[in-house]
Formats: structure tokens, sequence, C-alpha cells
């Protein structure tokens, strides 16, 4: 069984097709980037999957349990939403990382770590406030855990919003161009603790312009333009893809990736 | 300095009657505060309804509450139970009426403060907040809400400022506050020296709520 099955995902604003008939299965503990122009769609997929926006048709599924269908109607169909409450069940399933952080201003950075899973999960607030903080040393900010997001680069910021995700125990976690908007030297830190997540074995799906990192790191790399996969593979076959399109593509990234 | 000492012994005299009269107008204050506040938040609630009946009706509700005289609206709510449904009013009823007159009127303008800070919240505190499994309560109440005060409080100083000096407008249904007893007094004893004890005592209690509010904004200062 699959952890994320999208099918037949289509999604448009208005007469613009931003997302036409894309499938993406993820197994546990699986790593996938998704790369490709800006506008092709990527961030959609992902708001579509996390079920921030509403898919037009096509099914999702997390590991069995239907979140979306499609129903077959005269006009051609559309996508019927399961209930909230199954939705919530789904729902814990995943996590995401944004990239501009949405941290919560007016709470500490070991409250915006330890407060969902004491509100939401209903967790016991010692053993929260010990997981909370074993993750923000595995983010190398445990002398952090005082201070508010304001007093924080924005490294660190996207540091503690990783910790927040990870309280909640995802199976699969998003990542919404997690570095763009860091500077170089921010990026570094923050790819550097996303690679260290692969020992926890939680799937990632990650939207990036980082072309070497999702390289290295993914088990798989989606190549979207104009809202359809182009190209999947083996990061080694996409990158040494024949393809025009991501030829043109990663043309332009030709320089960074022989480093 | 005969002038000073004259006064002050001018004031001496009447400082029951003036100590009763700061004691109303405190309370006009405090009460419409308790009260607008929270129904300020219901109100702007009803203002960004999707349900077009409520979303109208509270629209025409803040536009006239903003349209039309706050003396008026105190002279309608004292006399119109009377005028209206015939009911006999005691008292008692010119402190209430006040209570209320100023509470509904408040609470437009705080509806319509609140809305601004609702309004400008980004999008993605609320998408953080349901990708982490809070409710709509949890997320209004603990993300949304305490980052709208912060917001709002040099708004609502504003309108708290107004409202103390507002409150001398009881004076047109005879309610016994610190103006209407200034006015009785100044007559009594053909003297200028009542109106002084009054513009000090507005003075001085907005300066300590304008403290106050400093205060309070401090306390919010802790993030951006």
């Amino acid at each position: 069984m699959y952890l994320l099955e999208m099918n037949n995902i289509q999604k448009s604003y208005g007469s613009l097709d931003v997302i036409k008939d894309i499938s993406l299965k993820v197994e546990e503990g699986e790593i996938v980037s998704i790369i490709g122009p800006s506008g092709s769609g990527k961030s959609t997929l992902l708001r579509c999957a996390t079920m921030l926006e509403t898919v037009d048709k096509g099914e999702i599924v997390y590991l069995g349990e239907k979140a979306v269908w499609t129903e077959e109607t005269s006009k051609g169909g559309h996508a019927v939403y399961a209930k909230k409450r199954q939705l919530k069940e789904i729902q814990k399933n995943y996590g995401l990382v944004f990239q501009n952080f949405n941290l919560f201003p007016h709470y500490s950075v070991l409250k915006n770590v330890m407060d969902a899973p004491v509100s939401v999960q209903k967790r016991d607030k010692e053993e929260a406030r010990k997981t909370a903080m074993e993750l923000l040393k595995k983010m190398g900010l445990e002398d952090k855990a005082d201070a508010y997001p304001c007093q924080l680069s924005g490294g660190q910021c996207q540091r503690v919003a990783i910790a927040r995700a990870l309280a909640l125990n995802p199976k699969i976690l998003f990542f919404d161009e997690p570095t763009s908007a860091l500077d170089p030297e921010l990026t570094g830190e923050v790819l550097k603790v996303i690679r260290s997540l692969a020992e926890l074995h939680i799937a990632m799906v990650i939207v990036t312009h980082e072309m070497a990192f999702a390289r290295d790191i993914s088990h798989r790399v989606i190549f979207m333009a104009d809202g359809v996969i182009v190209e999947e593979g083996r990061p080694e076959q996409v990158f040494a893809s024949n393809n025009e399109r991501t030829q043109a593509f990663l043309g332009r990234y030709g320089e960074m990736l022989k480093h | 300095m005969e002038f000073l000492m004259d006064a002050a012994l001018q004031i001496m005299e009447m400082l029951p009657q003036l100590i009763s009269g700061m004691g109303t107008s405190i309370q006009i204050f405090a009460v419409t505060l308790i009260f607008s506040l929270p129904l300020g938040l219901i109100v702007s609630f009803g203002r960004m309804s999707r349900n077009p009946a409520i979303s109208f009706i509270t629209k025409a509700y803040i536009s006239i509450m903003r349209g039309t005289p706050l003396m008026l609206q105190l002279m309608m709510v004292y006399f119109g139970p009377y005028y209206i449904f015939k009911i006999r009013v005691t008292n008692d009823y010119r402190l209430w009426a006040t209570f209320i007159a100023f509470t509904i009127n408040y609470a437009a303008y705080f509806a319509e403060i609140y809305r601004s800070g609702i309004q400008s919240m980004p999008a993605g505190q609320y998408e953080a907040a349901k990708l982490l499994g809070y409710n709509r309560g949890q997320t209004f109440f603990k993300i949304i809400l305490p980052q709208v005060i912060k917001r709002v409080l040099p708004s609502i100083t504003n309108e708290v400022i107004s409202l103390i000096k507002d409150t001398s407008l009881a004076f047109t249904i005879s309610v016994l506050e610190m103006f209407t007893i200034a006015k009785q007094l100044a007559s009594a004893q053909a003297s200028m020296v009542p109106f002084i004890a009054a513009g000090l005592f507005y003075y001085i209690f907005n300066l300590l709520v304008a403290l106050a509010m400093e205060w309070v904004e401090k306390k919010f200062s802790y993030y951006q």
C-alpha cells in the first residue's frame, strides 16, 4: 500500500489549468523532489495534497483512506471530499513546511514546537516539552528555546518550522520551497537539517530549486512543467535526460551542478 | 495667590459632590468598556459573516451608530421606551440608558477596529494552524486573536480616550456624572471653579488611562 496516492488530479483557477491530470505515488520513507520552472504547478500540487486547496477532479488517498474521490456526473465528474472528521484523521499522516515558515510570532520557539502536540494531540505537557527540546537539539537550536521567532534568522526560523512539523510525528512531510526565502548562506544550514531527516525514515516530498540538493537526497525526482509531469525517475536518470524540455530547464542550472 | 487659595477652599467644600460625580463617570466608562469590547468582537464576526442577511444587518447597525450623534442615540434609548412603547421608566433607568447607549455605540466602533485587525492577518497563520490540526476555535483564540489585539491596541487606545470625554454626554439626560455636577455647582455658586475641577478630573483620568494603555502595549511588545 502506498503512503500517498494522488490519481489524475486536475485543478484550474478560472480558465487557467494549473494542474492537468497529475498522478503521484509516494511510498513510506521515500524521498521525492519536485523540480520545474516557476508557475509549473509544483506548489499548487503540494497545497492540494495537504488540502489547503481543493482539487477539481481526481483522487487523493493516504494509506488506503480516501480523502478525495471523483463522482462521475453527466457533466464530466467533480471531486468529492471525505467528511471533516475523516479528513482530520487523515491529516495526522502529513505535515507541511512553508516557504515563509509561518511560525506563530507570539509564541516562543519552544511553544511553537510543543503547543500543537499538547493542544491538538492532548499529549502530556512534560513529555511534549521533552520531545520538543530533543527536536530543537537535533535542529541545533536548543539554546533558542525561549527566544521568539522575530529574534531568529530566516534559517533558524525554518528549522523551528521543521521541528514544529516533526513534533506531530507525521509519516510524510511536504516541503514547499523551504529555502526560497533564505539567502544562500542560510540555505545550507536548512538543507543540512533536511538531509539529516532522511535517517528518520519519514517520507518527504520536496518542491525545490536547489538542484544539487535534489539530486543528492532524492530517491526519485519529478520534473514538472505547465501543469504536467514531464519526466520522473531516479535522480541520475532525470539529470542526464535527453528530453528537450528537461534539458532546457536543467541547462540553466548546469554550472551549479558541476560542483 | 488669593484666588488660588479661594479656589482650593471652594473645591474642598464641593468635594463630596464632585467625588460622587467622578464615581458615576468612572462607572459609565468601566461598564461601557466591559460590555462593548466583547460585543464589538461579536459584531465584527457578523460584519464578516458569509451570510448576506447577517452581514447586511450588522453593516447597517454600524453605519447608524457611526453616522448619528451619540447624544441623539442616548436620548433615543432613554425616551424611546416611553414614547414608542408607553413604558413608564423609573429614575434608575437614566443610568441604565447611558450604559446601553454607550455600549451599543462603542461596540460599533470596536467592531470595525477588530475587523481591520482580523483581516490584516496573513493567510499563512490560518494555514499553519490548519496543518497542525488546530480546530477553528483554537485557531482563532490561540493564534489569531492575540496577534489581532496587539495590532489594534493603538486604535483601541484612541477610542478609550474618546470614551472618557464622551461620558460627559450623559449630562443630556441628567445623569449625575462629573459634568452635570460641575454645571450645577457652577450655576449655584456663580463660579468657574467647578468647571476647572471637572477639567482637571478629565485630564488626569485620561493621563492615567493613556499610561495604562502604554503599559499594555509594552506588554505585547515582546514580539514583532
